[in-house]
């Protein structure tokens, strides 16, 4: 095996059940080199870099570091090797300052001396260029922050090889600059790094090659030189994706909803959404861009009827020049007044459908009180099943699946599919391509356009500024729970956004309208 | 150990019955090891406790009918995932109501009145001993498993008060049988089965639940309420009162089954009147899935068993803690598969290549 290569994997298959997570997979990474490994969700790429993490064990294959073959059990062994991976989700204990996160569950001799291990700790902050007060506490800190932590603690553990698992979900695109900088001078610094992301600019950004995965296997490794955002797309997918969202001009835009001074609180009592308005306008698109947590959530559901509000009004313009107060009504009653209100939440089964139930029973969650007398009608929500099955081309079983067992894509497809055909006057959707592979993706950005183009006011909380500038007319930005600005979608940069989310931006300037 | 992914429904259905039959010849080697009997033996007498007589047979269908339809009234709350083990306590305010009726009301109504009444009065009793820890569930999300638990001894406190008043003859500590001798408010005979009308209250509630829970709209509301509030509160379902509606009409049912224990079945009241047959009713629903119809044949099952073991416990001489013992083991399998249902052992064996 060659010395050079600081990772190497052979034949590798994982499996769960009946479902084979990793097959026979082939990886490399040189010493002192950014890896990309890019693949679409459920491709395998975390339970590849779980395995070399320590937390799965192997079916088959061999693991090469350094040139020897090992056997990674658990974590700790992993760790002795030099691995160091920093998940998605941070593990860190929010009343404890960023030092003390880091050396703990170390072994210690004597007392511990907190100002010579945040010296250390300043140390390595300074030669990567990091951005961290070591005597910060952790609940202080912003979620880049937090990252940072974690990668200072794999660093000061003395960890060679770093696997990062979408590092940039989080981030803004500030953020994720800052990232890359430190990620560059570690490479400098000869340390192994691997990236695992979705997002194909990132990807031609940061990393010298590129693995793909795609089902579970290996397609292929590539210098990023020699890619481009069709050719990997096309090794993701397997076939040639257009990538290209319809948008049209906003036909007679028409006041829709109005959001005035909408206040909330969320369970600890503390403020989420602070005195936010705005308007959405019939046949528009207006997309609302902020840090995860930033009240994205508490917004659409106050519009919804689902939110207790502090203060603040919805209001409704329908139609027949009549205007309706949304913000005193419940669910049903909004439903009552024939306002056609679709949303599609966040958490698909744990809000938007009944991941038991099959599709028939779904698709009457919001209309089986139609109809007279005690019994539901089944007969209507089949045939709207069978409609959604057919037109979204949903891949399941039967209409008598439970809606948990089909894949995400699948999920997303039954609940934006029963949503939109209740003729929606207003269609709220978030993060409506989480977890989607690229077609299905595609699929629902057409089907956003199409009911713009039918009049729909829609609002589409989003997390890829990249899609959310292509698809959007106009765009809302929060930051932590303010809106500091709503720009026009066709002349805004990203860069523009991530300053107004981090609200680094005033808010006069901010507006560009 | 690893978690299957999908199992078709005759291999579950050949894995309880794998069970039933594991649990039916343990039974034997206890009770082999007990009386030092020919366990075929025992299970004749088993069958013959149970079934060997035409009035056996009318008991262990009476007793069947009871678990029944207090199983099919919890139905609904489990449904809803709210843990109503307190079907102890509704039972018993159910029977209290109906002794006094009888009692006070024996000699001045209709039979047919008096029995109507009944009905009506332990329903009504019943859905109070529900409504309770359902309304403040709704309203300060009080821990319903252990309200409706507490209620349960407030409604044996209560029992015990009321027999106090009742007692017959003086002194005895308990009401005896009550009205022996005008019959008032006991299920009449039908076509000379004194247990007839039992059997048909029991099938219409339990073909009701089944329709109720399987096409109405309330029916729905319930199994949203249960798989997820938030979806419930999304489909703009008012989740509190479905709550308080499914605990009353849960509370009501076994409140009725209250009124046939004692109108129908023993026509006295005791703090034992529900005799833990609450709590069996729990695994029973569950172990239905709350399918009313196979509720029909656990409990039949379990009821056989618990009456067959009564028998050979006096034939052998074992004490009455023997039927226990059985149900005990019957339930212990019974549960127990359901672990292989939903998993699959899987052997890792020693990878070679492990250096």
């Amino acid at each position: 095996m060659s010395e050079n290569n600081a990772i190497e994997l052979k034949h590798v298959t994982k499996r769960f059940g009946e479902v084979i997570a990793n097959d026979r997979v082939n990886l490399t990474l040189r010493k002192g080199e950014i890896l990309s490994i890019l693949g679409e969700n459920g491709s395998g790429k975390t339970t590849l870099m779980n395995m070399l993490s320590g937390i799965y064990f192997p079916d088959e294959g061999e693991i090469f570091v350094n040139g020897t073959e090992v056997t990674i059990r658990s974590p700790k062994d992993s760790f002795d090797l030099g691995i160091g991976m920093i998940h998605q989700h941070f593990k860190l204990i929010p009343i404890l300052t960023a030092a003390e996160n880091i050396v703990l569950g170390l072994p210690q001799k004597g007392r511990m001396d907190m100002k010579k291990i945040e010296g250390d700790v300043g140390a390595l902050i300074k030669r990567y260029g990091f951005d961290l007060n070591p005597a910060e506490k952790i609940y202080d800190m912003s979620v880049s922050q937090k990252q940072t932590v974690e990668i200072i603690k794999v660093l000061y553990r003395g960890a060679e090889i770093l696997i990062l698992d979408e590092p940039t979900a989080v981030l803004t695109p500030q953020e994720t600059e800052k990232l890359f900088d430190v990620l560059r001078n570690m490479r400098k610094d000869g340390k192994s790094i691997i990236i695992i992301t979705h997002k194909l600019n990132e990807v031609l950004e940061i990393s010298d090659r590129v693995s793909v995965l795609r089902k579970g296997k290996y397609i292929g490794t590539v210098p990023t030189s020699e890619a481009t955002v069709a050719s990997l797309t096309e090794m993701m997918v397997g076939a040639k994706v257009d990538l290209d969202i319809h948008r049209s001009a906003p036909v007679s835009p028409k006041k829709r909803l109005e959001v005035k001074d909408v206040t909330c609180r969320n369970k600890e009592g503390m403020i989420v959404l602070d005195h936010a308005s705005f308007t959405a306008n019939s046949g528009e698109i207006l997309g609302i861009a902020g840090i995860s947590g930033s009240g994205q959530k508490e917004l659409l559901e106050s519009i919804a009827g689902l939110q207790n509000m502090d203060c603040g009004e919805v209001l409704y313009y329908s139609d027949d020049e009549s205007t309706h107060q949304l913000h005193k009504l419940s669910v049903n009653e909004i439903k009552q007044l024939g306002v056609h209100l679709s949303f599609v939440p966040e958490d698909r089964l744990g809000m938007g459908l009944v991941g038991s139930m099959d599709l028939t029973d779904n698709m009457m969650l919001r209309s089986y009180r139609n109809g007279k007398g005690a019994m539901a009608d089944r007969k209507a929500p089949r045939d709207l099943a069978q409609k959604v099955v057919d037109e979204l081309e949903v891949v399941t079983p039967s209409l008598s699946t439970p809606v948990r067992k089909l894949s995400g894509g699948n999920v997303q497809k039954v609940l934006v599919g029963r949503e939109i055909s209740a003729d929606p006057t207003v269609l709220m959707v978030a993060y409506p391509v989480r977890g989607l592979d690229i077609n299905s993706s595609y699929t629902i950005y057409n089907l956003m356009s199409d009911e713009k183009d039918h009049g729909v006011a829609v609002i589409c909380v989003g997390e890829d500024l990249d899609v959310l500038l292509a698809l959007c007319d106009r765009i809302l930005v929060l930051q932590s729970g303010h809106v500091s600005g709503i720009v026009d979608a066709r002349t805004s940069t990203k860069e523009q956004l991530g300053l107004m989310m981090t609200g680094t931006v005033g808010k006069e300037e901010a507006v560009n309208e | 150990m690893v978690k299957r992914a999908s199992i078709s429904k005759g291999e579950a259905i050949f894995i309880r019955i794998v069970a039933i039959i594991l649990s039916l010849i343990v039974c034997a080697l206890v009770i082999v090891a007990l009386t030092h009997e020919n366990p075929i033996q025992v299970y004749g007498g088993i069958i013959s406790g149970a079934v060997g007589t035409s009035r056996r047979m009318w008991v262990t269908i009476r007793e069947t009918m009871v678990l029944l339809l207090i199983s099919i009234g919890l139905t609904p709350a489990f449904k809803m995932q709210f843990w109503n083990i307190g079907a102890e306590g509704q039972i018993l305010v159910g029977g209290v109501v109906s002794a006094a009726l009888m009692i006070y009301c024996g000699n001045s109504m209709s039979s047919g009145l008096l029995l109507v009444l009944m009905f009506l009065a332990s329903m009504l009793a019943g859905m109070i001993w529900g409504f309770i820890p359902a309304y403040f569930k709704a309203k300060n999300n009080t821990n319903e498993t252990l309200f409706t638990l507490m209620l349960n001894y407030v409604a044996m406190q209560l029992t015990t008060f009321c027999i106090i008043f009742w007692e017959n003859p003086a002194g005895s500590n308990s009401v005896g049988i009550i009205n022996s001798s005008t019959r008032k408010g006991w299920f009449p005979s039908i076509a000379g089965n004194a247990y007839l009308l039992n059997v048909i209250i029991v099938m219409a509630f339990t073909i009701g639940m089944y329709i109720y829970l399987k096409y109405s709209k309330q029916g729905y509301e319930i199994s949203v309420v249960g798989a997820s509030q938030n979806t419930a509160r999304y489909a703009g379902i008012n989740v509190k009162k479905v709550i308080i509606r499914t605990m009353m009409i849960s509370g009501a049912i076994c409140g009725l089954a209250g009124s046939i224990i004692v109108g129908g079945a023993s026509h006295t009241i005791s703090t034992s009147t529900a005799n833990g047959r609450g709590f069996t009713a729990i695994i029973v629903a569950w172990m239905a899935q709350f399918n009313p119809f196979v509720m029909i044949l656990i409990s039949a099952f379990l009821v056989f068993m618990q009456q067959g073991a009564i028998q050979i416990a006096t034939q052998f001489g074992l004490n009455e803690n023997a039927s226990e013992i059985i149900t005990g083991i019957v339930l212990f399998f019974l549960i127990g598969c359901e672990f292989f249902v939903k998993y699959k052992l899987e052997f890792r064996k020693k990878t070679e290549e492990v250096a």
